[in-house]
Order: structure tokens, then sequence, then C-alpha cells
């Protein structure tokens, strides 16, 4: 289309910047004048977890009269766009939450699962097999959570929370003292690669906030830096993740089962590597499937793309998909570690939300429902501690105690030693056979509880140790290339600002890296990144700063889907995502058109 | 229809609301459009004409007013709320009942006519075409039915108030073609129209913005009939391309050229 190849000519309008480069000043982040807002809880990320604790807020405001300004963040350019899962979501927080939810309109909880079934893949075959009772799905219901989660923004604006899509926070405000949060500073714009402030230039704002709620998704940046300066890892295991990569099909009339809700074990991946596919059928002859894969894999050679792409072609899923057409394409980390790893969930002036406190139910792959519960809970302990009206920063730890007391915890406790028995030798037989004990006698009533003791990172082994993999040439229109898949995400990053995803500054860091990362991993994250950031590629002429043994490392961040995979298993753990400018990233929608959106 | 005194140039924008431009767009199942159930935002052309009028007053000009208007349904509000953080000052909403069809350029051009009526200004600023349609036509047609002059796929606007007219440098094939109109001037507005790329729309304006009233008007207020004149009667995508081959030597050229008969 002859506009969009316009579009592209935005990089010809670089020569006609008015102030020409050199005399660009740089950013001094010490010196800028930054306006300020004053609310009473701020909130980082307008996912469940965060919208359910500003409807929260807004119910307790109708209820005792007293007013509360909410504010909610979010980094996507509108609500619900940086979002994945699969899903089947359990309703028991949002019954809560919204006990009239069946008759409020537009509401996306159209298809309830009928029928729940795992299955053993070899390479040839799909065998039945008995699933632990937690995976069982009766009572929930398989929709997009992009789509609910912007159902759920359309409730939270009417109630008054102001949902600001578009601006990030990009870091914390604390006190004078450093001991307490005290709000949140959003991403400023107009910077260009080299940190200079272009005319478009704009400060990011700050948020003074009396309660700060990081609910960020996993492994969130924020939540990475306030786990760190408040030592709130110092009695939990480190968080492990899994790394899910899905599509959306709309397949055929007769091969669609509306409501069907599919797991599996095995095929592609090897016993000792743990893994798993999901395929639920959602209304309109989509297929929502996906492939998660634990990211504490050794083998640096894999790429959970290519896995996936790979068990598209198993016959169980290639007669499900041919004759359809794919329509999508995600990608995100996913928490792994249970109970273990929950960090401390408050530090003075806030609290962790959600999937960047680490709720997800691992066996049963649904966070959700725990999500929005944890939500809720930290808006009435938030409520409680602004009533305080006291001049130190709030106290969260209410919401802690009451978080240990809720159901949400009765249920990690149960599931608790399912995944870490899958990290022994056995691999995945080990795993199969101790949670078929665990999760249907045992009910996690054990005096033990497996630890996770060391990173995700920390699991990779040396390429030299590892066989390359051989994956098979892409067969479109089943399986295709990356970058064709990523086309589907719609992601953008506006051009010329700073790389988002940083390494520790200087050409002898990024030597290093490079040194690291191609020497020792085979260069990991070229293969395992789902967008195609990140390139160890060959020089060419004169080796530049930060090039080790000809090599160099690329970083194409506007192809960013901000998974955070990087930022968790990179083995010289030295990349630090962080913000780019907000609305950047993908515009992931899942036409799942569960519910008819009224669009222009 | 009398101009206003140029001694403060009251400004009129018109935006639309699109399917965002870095969206991949999928015809629909029943072949009849393509999927809207994705993301949308501002016209980028029309980001363009909002930023023009914007640095217009920033120039100097004395410029008394920029009125932002759309038409659309209830979300196409959004736009004009980013259009307001820009720096427009009012903003009317056309409302059109959802589900219903998009208008063509000639009932857009015919709406907005019927508002420069109700509301005068010394110059419409559009983009030069929707990334949706293509179409290119609205600020033309604007220009014909309120007989005013139009500088269209500009790259540069000059306004001398004293005089009463406008230097417009257009973009044509091979350069640009600079011409003086008479206000008042219908414009539309090309990529290189901004020396640099439109503004962000700031935190603290978005903030502000929400706070100012959107007028709401129907076309009926406007008295003028939007129903479509054209049948869309399929939508499909271009044929898939098939991949080429390469071949070794000229012998195995020529073996292909003959085996598709060409030879």
């Amino acid at each position: 289309m002859l506009s969009r190849r316009c579009l592209r000519l935005h990089g010809v309008r670089r020569l006609h910047a008015s102030r020409a480069l050199r005399q660009r000043e740089p950013f001094d982040a010490s010196k800028v004048e930054r306006m300020a807002e004053e609310v009473d809880v701020c909130i980082v990320g307008a996912g469940p977890a965060g919208l359910s604790a500003a409807i929260r807020l807004k119910q307790l405001e109708q209820e005792s009269g007293r007013e509360i300004r909410v504010v909610v963040l979010e980094k996507a350019s509108e609500v619900g766009a940086h979002i994945v899962s699969g899903a089947a979501i359990e309703p028991r927080a949002l019954n809560e939450l919204l006990p009239d939810w069946q008759s409020r309109p537009g509401h996306p909880l159209t298809q309830p699962a009928t029928s729940s079934s795992m299955l053993f893949l070899t390479r040839t075959r799909a065998i039945p097999m008995p699933h632990p009772p937690q995976m069982g799905n009766k009572g929930n219901y398989v929709l997009s959570l992009s789509q609910f989660v912007s159902w759920l923004g359309g409730i939270a604006e009417e109630m008054g929370v102001e949902v600001y899509p578009g601006f990030a926070g990009a870091s914390l405000l604390y006190n004078e003292q450093g001991d307490g949060v005290r709000g949140v500073v959003t991403n400023d714009v107009g910077l260009d690669r080299q940190m200079r402030m272009k005319d478009s230039f704009e400060p990011g704002m700050e948020f003074v906030a009396k309660v700060t709620l990081l609910a960020e998704g996993a492994h969130g940046s924020l939540t990475k830096t306030a786990v760190k300066n408040f030592n709130l890892r110092a009695n939990a295991d480190p968080q492990t993740y899994g790394f899910g990569v899905k599509e959306v099909w709309r397949i055929p009339e007769d091969k669609w089962v509306p409501g069907k809700v599919v797991h599996t074990l095995g095929y592609p991946v090897d016993y000792k590597t743990y893994a798993g596919s999901f395929l639920y059928h959602m209304a309109d002859r989509l297929v929502h499937l996906g492939l998660v894969v634990g990211l504490d894999y050794a083998n640096p050679y894999m790429s959970p793309y290519r896995e996936f792409q790979k068990l598209k072609h198993h016959p169980y899923f290639a007669d499900i998909l041919s004759g359809g057409e794919r329509i999508a394409y995600a990608a995100r980390v996913l928490n792994e570690g249970g109970l273990q790893s929950i960090p401390k969930l408050h530090f003075p002036g806030g609290a962790l939300l959600g999937c960047s406190a680490g709720f997800l139910n691992v066996p049963k792959i649904k966070g959700t429902h725990n999500a929005m519960k944890s939500g809720m809970v930290a808006a009435e302990a938030a409520f409680e501690a602004i009533k305080q009206e006291s001049e130190s920063p709030a106290d969260m730890t209410a919401y802690e105690d009451n978080m240990k007391k809720s159901w949400v915890w009765d249920e990690l406790r149960e599931v608790r030693n399912i995944r870490p028995s899958f990290n022994t030798p056995l691999g995945i037989w080990g795993g199969m056979a101790y949670s078929g004990v665990d999760s249907m006698l045992l009910k996690g009533r054990v005096p033990w509880t497996f630890r996770n003791k060391i990173s995700d990172a920390a699991h990779t082994k040396r390429a030299s140790e590892c066989k390359p993999i051989d994956y098979p040439p892409f067969q479109p229109p089943l399986s295709t290339d990356l970058l064709t898949s990523l086309a589907l995400t719609g992601t953008n990053h506006a051009e010329d600002q700073p790389v988002h995803l940083r390494l520790p500054p200087g050409p002898e860091a990024h030597k290093a890296h490079v040194q690291k990362n191609v020497g020792e991993y085979g260069g990991l994250l070229g293969r395992a990144c789902p967008a195609g950031v990140y390139e160890y590629v060959e020089e060419e002429g004169k080796p530049s700063e930060g090039s080790w043994e000809g090599k160099k490392l690329v970083i194409n961040s506007q192809n960013c889907i901000h998974c955070k995979l990087c930022d968790v298993k990179v083995p010289t753990q030295d990349i630090t995502w962080t913000v780019p400018e907000g609305g950047g990233g993908p515009k992931y929608s899942a036409s799942a058109s569960a519910f008819q959106r009224i669009t222009a | 229809m009398r101009p206003t005194a140029i001694r403060q140039l009251k400004v009129l924008v018109a935006v639309k609301r699109t399917i965002d431009y870095a969206v991949k767009i999928r015809v629909n199942p029943s072949q009849t459009g393509v999927d809207t159930n994705v993301k949308h935002s501002m016209n980028p052309f029309d980001e363009i004409a909002v930023e023009e009028a914007v640095k217009l007053r920033e120039r100097g000009v004395n410029v008394e007013s920029i009125r932002v208007i759309t038409l659309g349904q209830t979300k196409a509000s959004e736009i004009l709320r980013t259009a307001l953080a820009m720096g427009a000052d009012h903003a009317t909403h056309v409302e059109l009942p959802d589900g219903a069809d998009m208008p063509e350029p000639l009932g857009v051009a015919k709406a907005l006519a019927a508002y420069v009526k109700r509301e005068p200004v010394d110059i419409v600023i559009l983009g030069k075409q929707a990334i949706d349609d293509d179409a290119g036509q609205t600020g033309q047609m604007l220009a014909g039915l309120l007989g005013w002059s139009q500088g269209t796929f500009a790259s540069k606007l000059d306004v001398d108030e004293a005089s009463k007219t406008a230097v417009v440098v257009r973009e044509i094939d091979g350069g640009g073609e600079e011409i003086r109109c008479k206000l008042p001037l219908v414009l539309t507005t090309d990529l290189r129209c901004n020396v640099t790329v439109p503004r962000y729309a700031s935190l603290p304006n978005i903030m502000k913005a929400r706070k100012k009233p959107i007028e709401k008007l129907t076309a009926q207020d406007l008295g003028v009939d939007l129903s479509p004149r054209l049948e869309t009667i399929k939508v499909s995508e271009p044929p898939k391309r098939v991949g080429g081959g390469k071949v070794e030597n000229v012998d195995q050229l020529v073996e292909k050229l003959k085996a598709a008969g060409v030879v």
C-alpha cells in the first residue's frame, strides 16, 4: 500500500531534523525538572492484578465515602496490548471482585471450557494420559487475556480510575532517607540513541503516591529494582521461569471443538527438558496454542521458537491446523517458582502484585485468578494504610499477612513440590511420577519442600558440553521463519530512542559479554529471543570497540516484544530490560471475538 | 461566505481514527472488509496536520483558535483527546452510530463544509489521505464545495496575514510546486510538512485534555446525508507471491523458459 511505503520514508525525515545533531544536549537526569502529581495510589501495570486492585480501591471508596485518587500506568499503547496467556481462566477471583459480572455488557467470558485432556506426544503419536485433578477446567472459561484485561480496564475507567496507556513506570521515587518508596516516575521521551535531548524531549512525570503497587507481570523491571533495593528475596528462593511461545489460528469448522482444552507433554523436547504445550479452542473457530519451555533448560543451542514450530508439524497439531490461517504470534516469560520463590511482598510505601510477585499455579498453568486476588487484597491493605494518614511510608504488612491466609496460599502450598520434582536427573519421568502421587494423594501434605536452588541462567551448560540441535527447515504455512511471525505482533518502537536493553556501560562490558556468550554459550540469545533482537555478527573491516575476535553484538531493540527472556536467561546476567518510550512494543489484541467489540 | 477578519486566524483540523499503521491487517472471514478488532490510532497524516496547526501558532502567526473535528463512532473521541493534548483548543465529535459504515470522502467533505458554515474558519487542514482507504479526496472535495483555494500534498505552509494569502509548497513528482493561495484555504499535509516529527502528547497535557469538553454533533445536526454511495462487493488479500527459483547457468534458464512456453 502506497501509504505504508510512504511511512517508511520516516527514516528520510531524519535529514530534516531542525536542530543540528551536534547541538543536542546530553540528558542529565539530575538536572531535569519534572511535573509532579499527587495521587493516593499509583499502580504500575494495567493487567489483571493492577486493574483488580484499582477496581477494589474504587469499591472501597464507594462503600466508605472516602475519596481516593487511583492512577494506573501502562506501558502498552492500549490496555491489553502487552499481555499474553492461553487462557483458561478460573473465575474464582472475578466472582469475588465483580459478583454481577455475568450481567455486565461486553464481558468476554462467553466460552466455557467443555473438556480437559492431557496427551503424551511421541514423534508420531499422541497418547492420552491421566492428568492431575488441578488441570481439570470445570467452571473455567477459555478466552483471550488481552480482551479480558481490556474489558476490566473499561470497568476501572467507568469507576473513576485514571488509566494512562502509553506511559511506562520507568523508575521508583524514593523518599529522602532512601528507605521508602513515595511514587513512580514515568519514562522520559524524546531522547536520541546517544541519550541526548531532541526537540521533542519531554521529561517523565512524577506520580507522588502514598502507596505504589507494582503489577508489571512476570519479571517486572521496577519489581527487579525493588527486590534488589529492599532485599526482598532474603528468605526466598530465586524466581524460576517458563517461556511461552504462542500463536492464534482460525481453523476449519470440522476441526473446531469450542471449549476443548488440551495439554501435552513429551515431544518435541527430550525428557530432561521441562516443556509442555497447550491448545485451547475458543469462540469463532479460533484456537490458541503454544509451547511453554522451562527456562532452566541446559542446552544453549535450544530455540524455544523453533521447538514450537516443530511441534506444529506433529500429526496431532498438523491435523488441526491444516487449512487454517494463522492470526497472531506472541511470547512471554511466566513464573514457575511457586511458593518457594515468592519474595517478601511489600516494602515501605508499596507492594508487589500478581506475577510480579509470582503467584502462578504451575500445574494448573493459571495465574490470573491469583493475580486478581492479590490485587484485591493489596487494595484493601492500601486503603487501610492510607486512612492512617501517617507521615512515614505506607506499611503494607497487612497485605502479606492476608495473602498468607487466603486461598491463594492454600493453592500454592498444595502444589509447591510439583514443578521442582522435574529437576532431578530423572527429568520428566521423575516429575510425572512424583506429581502423580502428590497431586492425587498427598496434595502437598508432606513435611518437605523442594527448593529452587539456582537461577535459570545458572542452569545453562556450556555449548561445548552440549550437542547442537538440528532444527528442521520451516515449512509454510504451518511453520514460518521468525521475522514473518514477528510481523504479526505489530511490535514497533519509535526510532532514534535509547536502546532499552541495557548492558553495563563501556566497550569492555560489551566485549566481555560477547566473549562469554559467543565463546562459551554458542550465542544463546541469538537463538532464544523470540523477536530476533539479538544478533552476534561477524564484523567487517576494522574491529570496533566492544567486539571480541571479530564478533560483535547487535541489538535490534525495535523488534522487542517485551517478553523478558533476555533478562532472565542470558548466561552472563548482564542485560537489564528497561522500559522503552511508552506506547512501543507489541499490539496484541487476539482477535478472539468472544464478544463483539465496538469498533470504528 | 465572508471570511473572518484575518487579524486572528481560525484553524480547523479534520482527523480520522484508523487502524494503527504498525498493525498487520487481515481480511475478515466474510471478505467484506478488514478485521477491525485491532489497535487504532489517529491517521498518521492527520497527526502531521494537527502538528502543523500547532506549529503555525508557535511560528508566531496570530492563531485565535485551533479546532479539531472528527467523524466517527464512539471510540473516535480518543484521537480528539490526543489532538487536544498536542495543543488543539477545542474538539468536535460528529458521532456516527456504532456499526455504521465508514463514511465516504464526499460525505465527510459535505459534513465539514456544513460545519465550516456554522463555525467560520480561515484554514482547514487535513492529512493528504487516510491510511485505510488511501482515497486522498476529502480535502479536494471540501475545497470544491466551499469554493476555497486548495494547497494539497503540502510540505510547507507560510501564512501572510496582512495580504490574506498563504504560500504553499506542494509535493509533486520531481520536486516541489510553490503556489500562492488566497485565504480561506484548504490544506492537505504530506509527510515532510512538519520539519520535525509530530510532538508527543505529554502526560501532563493528556491529563489536562481529559478535562476539556468535546462538542458532540450528529449528521442530522449538520444537515448532511452520510449514506454510502459505493458498495464494497469484496475484499481479498493480494495473491500470495509464488517463490522464484534460482538457476545455475544459462542452459538451465533456457530450459525453464522453454518449459514455460515463452521461448
